[in-house]
Parts: C-alpha cells; structure tokens; sequence
C-alpha cells in the first residue's frame, strides 16, 4: 500500500479521466497529458451504467466511453497500455467489481487490478459497512482503498471509516454530485477540521476547477486536490468540436499544469505555525 | 406489523446500504424514525398513519368474489382491490407513510421517482394532502406513455422533472432522483416507490404496503372461512407484491406467486444490452443497483440491462431484496407472463368482471388464466391498480395485435374522434 508517498513532499495534484472518453486511443493521451502535466495520483474511471454519485459532466463522459466499447476487461488493457510513471487509481461501481470473474465478491477484480499496476480504489456507492469484503482483498494483494468523506459524515461514521482507509482520504468539499463550480464552498473547512487527526493525507475534490480554488483548497489545510468535471469539461469539449487529439491534450496539460500550480501556490499561502 | 430490527439492513445475502457516503447519515437518521415511529409508534405516529389511510385514503378496500372467473376457471377467485383506493393504485399506501414520515422527521421538501406514474400520483396527492412541496422525477418514455399521471402529478401541485439519459425508463429516474437528493438530503426525503433501495426502504415500504395482506388475510378468513391456496400478485420492484404476501409469508400452506413481465421474449441480447422483459427474479442474477444487494437484470460484466414491459410499472431491472431472498428460500414462486398475454388479461378483466386493470396487474390475471388449475380451490388476486392511465397504450398495443378478445374499436374512427 504505497499511495501516501505522492503526498510526502508537496500537496499533490490528483485528476480524474474516465477511462475510454471519448474513445479508447485518444484517452490514453489524455491520461498521459495529465502525467505530463504535474499529476501525482491519477485517479481513473471505469464506467458503470448507472452513476449515481455523479453530475451531468461526468455521466456524459462515462455513456462516450461504454459507446465506444469500454468494458471491465478493455479497462485492464487500457491500464496496460498506459505510459505513465504515476501511482493509478480506479474508481468505479461496486457491481462492476463484485461481478468480475467466475469467483463471486471483489477478489478476481482486485487480483487483476493489482497484476496491470492499479494501485487503489475509490467506490462512491460503497460505504464503511459494506466494504469488508473489498478491504479484505485490498489487504490481500496490497493496495488501497480510498473512502470519500462527505460534509454530512460524522461521529461513528468518521470512526468506521478512519479503521478501513489507507492511500489517501477523499474529502467532498459539498454536498450533491460531482460537477465544476465557481467557488470554494465552506464545508471544505470544516471538513478538514474533523479530519484533523487522522494519520492519511486528506485531498479535496468535488466542484475544483482553476488553480486559484486548488490554491485556497491547499491553503485551507488539505494535502492534495482531486479534479474531474473541469477536465472531462475539456474532453468533452474538444469531441464536440471535433478538435485534433493533440489540441485537447494540450488543453488538459496545461489546465493540469494550473492546478498543480495552484496546489504548490497554497502550500506557501497556509499560516505558518508561530515560533516559540 | 412488523417485529423486524430496525437496525439489520439484510435479507440474507440481500439488501444493504449502498449508496453514496453523502446519503448515508439520511439513511441512519431514517433508520432511526422508521425503529422510533413505524415500529414502536412514537407520538402515535400509525395511528394517525392508519386513520389518513382509511379517511383520505378510503380503507379498507374490498375483497371482492369474482363471479365469472371463478365459473370460467372453476374456482373460488376473489380480487382485492386496491384499485379503489384513492389515487387508483396500491401506491398511496406507502405514499401516504412515507410522506408522514417525513413530515414527523421535520422534513420540508419531498422528492420522487416514478415509472407508469402511479407512485408520483400518489406522492403528488400524499404531498398535497399534508401541505408538502414536491418534485417528481420521470424519464421522458414514461412521461410519453403515461400521460394521465402526469397531468394528475402536476394538477395536485407537483413539478414533474423530464429524465432524458438512458432509454428515460424507472431506472434512470431513479438515478436522477437519488442524484437530487445527495445534494439536498439535509431537508429533503426521498420517497421511494418500492421495496428497493438501501435499507430500511425495503423493510419500511413493506411495512407501509403490508395493510393490504393484513386486510385480505382477515376479510378471506370471514368470507371462506379459512386462508386462500394462493396468492397472487404482479411483480416489478415488489411493492404491491409484497404487500400482498407479508401477511401471509407464515401461513405455509398459502402459496405466494409472484408474476413478473415476461415482456416480448425472455431471452437477452447481451450486445445490445438489451432484456426485452422485467423477468429479474425468474431471469436476473445478484449484485448492487440502487442501494441495495438484489437480482439485476445484468451483463456478464455487471452492466445494467435496458428492460422492457409493455406495462411501464413493471419496466425495471431490479426488484426487491426481500422478494429476492423469499424466492431463494423458496417461499415465493417467481413466474412469468409476456405482454400478449398481459393485454388478453386486460380485456378479459375489463369483460367479464366490469374491472379495468392496471397494466401490471392484468400480468397476474395472465398468469391465473394459463395456470388456474395449479393454484388450488380458493385464490386471492391483487388487483394492484386501475388500468385508466394505460388506455392510450392499450389502445395502441391492441392495434399492432390480432387478439380475439379485443373489442372492435372502429367506432371511434366512424365518429371521427377520439379518447
């Protein structure tokens, strides 16, 4: 279990792409703009038909990848034929992971995930109660399996999940779906606050889209950013307008570089302990 | 009612929370008023439940004994009628809870999701009934194919929200809905339709609907003086099912048959992902969809079938926990009509009991015209809802058939109008 050293020196910047958006040769260079980009963790999605925890954005970015044939077994290829030197996270629906294989329960596609270099999971529909089973053959083959904290979360419920994560804490920043806003909602805070002795780097994702949010997000007291919609926003928009691969992957480096930018921007920004 | 823990959220291996962590602390404060108020009726919560149920709801319905299709199948039929209650469906049972509920938990806004809008018509009723702002999720086929309901939902004061991802079925209402209600969960319920969704919505749903087998079990005991053979009930996600089965779950010797959509055909185009039917407890396989740990109509990567009934209440590719558990411990006997035989049942009904059924429901009349013999001398059918909201589909699916029972509707062109 190895994902926490992308946050031991520097805030890390940790986007997410949906695996096979807006089809399978042109996400491979997306991902890799990311890499190129100053991305520490990249957390990868592997479409479910059925998104719950998910706002317009990326549903849309999951239907263009199951369109363009993007399956459990293609997402395995996809994660092999990757060049990039970044720790990657999957992050999909439990059925997906429970169906994998001729075994029933999560152990073939956590067996599977860790032969192609996937290094951990995030699940938005599987909470603490429900995840021995995914812990336990996380814990058999060595990754992690990161949990989202959401600004509703309290009491037994920070407490059960704080015994099962390892990698890194996701921290929603507000309530709802995912999806790019225009502002740093103040439950982050607050958020971060409750989390404040847990002994897992806490990155905050939901609504990040320019480095100025990652900035202040940082500078709040979060060790790592997450960003999705903002740059399914790219993909998406590039498909629609029929822009050469190359130009949306310069797009995405660039906003990618921004971000990590930001990140970097709001390590310098936080108050600085007083000296005695 | 019920002597369920409120806090085990399984049905053996099914049921569960599986939701986003958003939704989770809702879903405990749930937990906690359905244990607190449907269980131990704090601040005489079923009471007053019960006493909206029969003034504004208009319980009891009646047991009725169907004179000719008992002589055409030579046995003692006998129709519960939930399609007298108010609104024309089982549906403001659990409504009528659920909006309660809420409104005791200090609630002020109530969601829903609908399929053939009976459940949103029975929200949009329950919601208006108690002074409730309410908003109804339907994907847009549905909206198309049930139109009736949607002017009732929006006559009794409710928006109606179009769904268009997906084929606009129940399925991706009810993603739509849950999607509302992770971003409004501190002052908003979700009013589920079904015995679906994370814990304790099966076993609260269940409850609110188990009036139905509670009135039938007594109301046959006085009028045949014993217990039915059998039980009969349409199944989609289960809500009318298992309303009519709770009750009698314990009674060995009553056979529960739970009829599901048999659609156009049961076989599956996996490339596609297409099932051309709703058959999930005599078809499906388990896994996780909505909340909760069920059979799914599913590909062999765990991908979720487009389903298809010719009945939208019953187009859904999940089903209940506990109906899914009940069927593997062999309690309830899952079979299937298709929609041929379902429309045949409709007419039928409508003929000869002067009984218009709901779509779902004339699967159930399906099935007893095909396997009267096997279900003993003294059968109970649930008539689960009234079948006024599917005559434009109806009328449209009669005309693509060549049924011998249907009725010559040409008058209608003769006169040059129409419904």
């Amino acid at each position: 279990m190895g994902l926490e050293r992308a946050f031991a020196d520097e805030p890390a910047f940790v986007p997410y792409l949906a695996a096979g958006d807006p089809n399978y040769e042109d996400s491979l260079e997306y991902v890799e703009a990311l890499a190129a980009g100053g991305a520490d963790v990249i957390e990868l999605g592997l479409p479910f038909s059925e998104p719950i925890a998910e706002g317009k954005t990326i549903q849309d970015a999951i239907v263009r990848s199951l369109e363009s044939g993007m399956t459990p077994g293609r997402f395995f290829e996809f994660v092999g034929d990757l060049d990039v030197d970044v720790p990657l996270v999957c992050m999909t629906y439990y059925n997906l992971i429970y169906q994998y294989g001729d075994e029933e329960g999560p152990r073939p596609f956590v067996e599977k995930a860790a032969e192609v270099g996937i290094e951990g999971f995030v699940v938005p529909d599987l909470p603490a109660e429900e995840a021995g089973p995914l812990r336990e053959a996380c814990d058999e083959f060595g990754l992690d399996l990161v949990f989202i904290v959401a600004p509703t979360t309290r009491g037994d419920r920070l407490e059960r999940m704080m015994e099962q994560v390892s990698g890194y804490v996701y921290v929603q920043a507000r309530l709802g779906v995912t999806g790019a806003r225009d502002d740093v909602d103040d439950a982050t805070e607050a958020s971060l606050a409750r989390l404040s002795d847990w002994d897992v780097p806490k990155a905050v994702g939901f609504g990040i889209k320019t480095g100025d949010h990652a900035a202040e997000i940082v500078a709040a007291g979060a060790d790592g950013i997450i960003v999705g919609s903002a740059l399914v926003d790219i993909v998406a928009e590039g498909e629609a307008n029929g822009d050469p691969t190359e130009a949306t992957a310069d797009r995405l480096e660039s906003l990618a570089r921004e971000l990590k930018e930001g990140a970097l921007r709001g390590a310098q920004e936080r108050p600085q302990p007083e000296r005695t | 009612m019920s002597t369920d823990d409120a806090h085990d959220p399984k049905f053996g291996e099914y049921g569960g929370q599986y939701v986003p962590e958003a939704l989770m602390p809702a879903i405990e404060e749930l937990t906690d008023a359905y244990e607190r108020y449907v269980l131990h009726n704090e601040d005489g919560f079923m009471d007053d439940f019960r006493e909206r149920l029969a003034d504004f709801g208009g319980r009891p319905t009646p047991l009725q004994y169907a004179e000719q299709l008992s002589e055409r199948y030579d046995t003692e039929v006998y129709l519960k009628r939930e399609d007298l209650l108010h609104g024309g469906a089982h549906k403001l049972n659990n409504a009528l809870g659920q909006v309660l509920l809420a409104k005791y938990m200090g609630k002020e806004r109530i969601i829903a999701e609908t399929g053939a809008g009976q459940h949103g018509t029975a929200t949009a009723m329950a919601a208006a009934h108690l002074d409730m702002p309410c908003e109804i999720y339907m994907g847009e086929t549905d909206i198309a194919r049930q139109r009736p309901n949607v002017f009732r939902m929006r006559i009794n004061g409710a928006e109606v929200n179009p769904v268009t991802v997906g084929r606009g079925t129940l399925k991706e209402a009810i993603s739509e809905t849950m999607r509302d209600w992770a971003t409004t969960v501190e002052n908003t319920h979700y009013v589920i339709g079904s015995v679906v969704g994370p814990h304790p919505f099966p076993k609260m749903v269940r409850d609110f609907q188990a009036v139905i087998s509670e009135e039938a079990r007594e109301q046959a005991i006085e009028k045949t003086g014993g217990l039915p053979d059998s039980v009969v009930a349409c199944a989609g996600g289960g809500s009318n099912t298992m309303g009519a089965f709770a009750e009698f779950v314990d009674d060995e010797s009553v056979a529960l048959v739970a009829v599901e959509a048999g659609g156009s055909s049961l076989t599956v185009d996996e490339e596609q992902g297409v099932a051309p039917n709703s058959a999930t407890l005599s078809t499906g396989n388990e896994g996780v969809l909505h909340g909760a740990r069920t059979k799914l109509l599913q590909d062999s990567d765990g991908q979720i079938m487009e389903s298809h009934s010719v009945s939208a209440g019953l187009d859904y590719a999940g089903v209940g926990p506990e109906l899914a558990h009940l069927v593997d411990e062999g309690r309830v006997t899952p079979v299937n009509v298709d929609d041929e035989v379902a429309l045949e049942a409709f007419h039928r009904l409508s003929q000869d009991e002067g009984v218009i059924p709901a779509l779902e429901t004339a699967h159930a009349f399906g099935y007893l015209e095909e396997n009267h013999d096997e279900l003993g001398d003294i059968v109970v059918v649930n008539v689960s809802g009234r079948g006024d909201k599917d005559l434009e589909t109806v009328i449209e699916e009669t005309s693509k058939r060549d049924l011998d029972i249907a009725p010559d509707m040409s008058i209608l062109n003769r006169v040059g109008g129409g419904l």
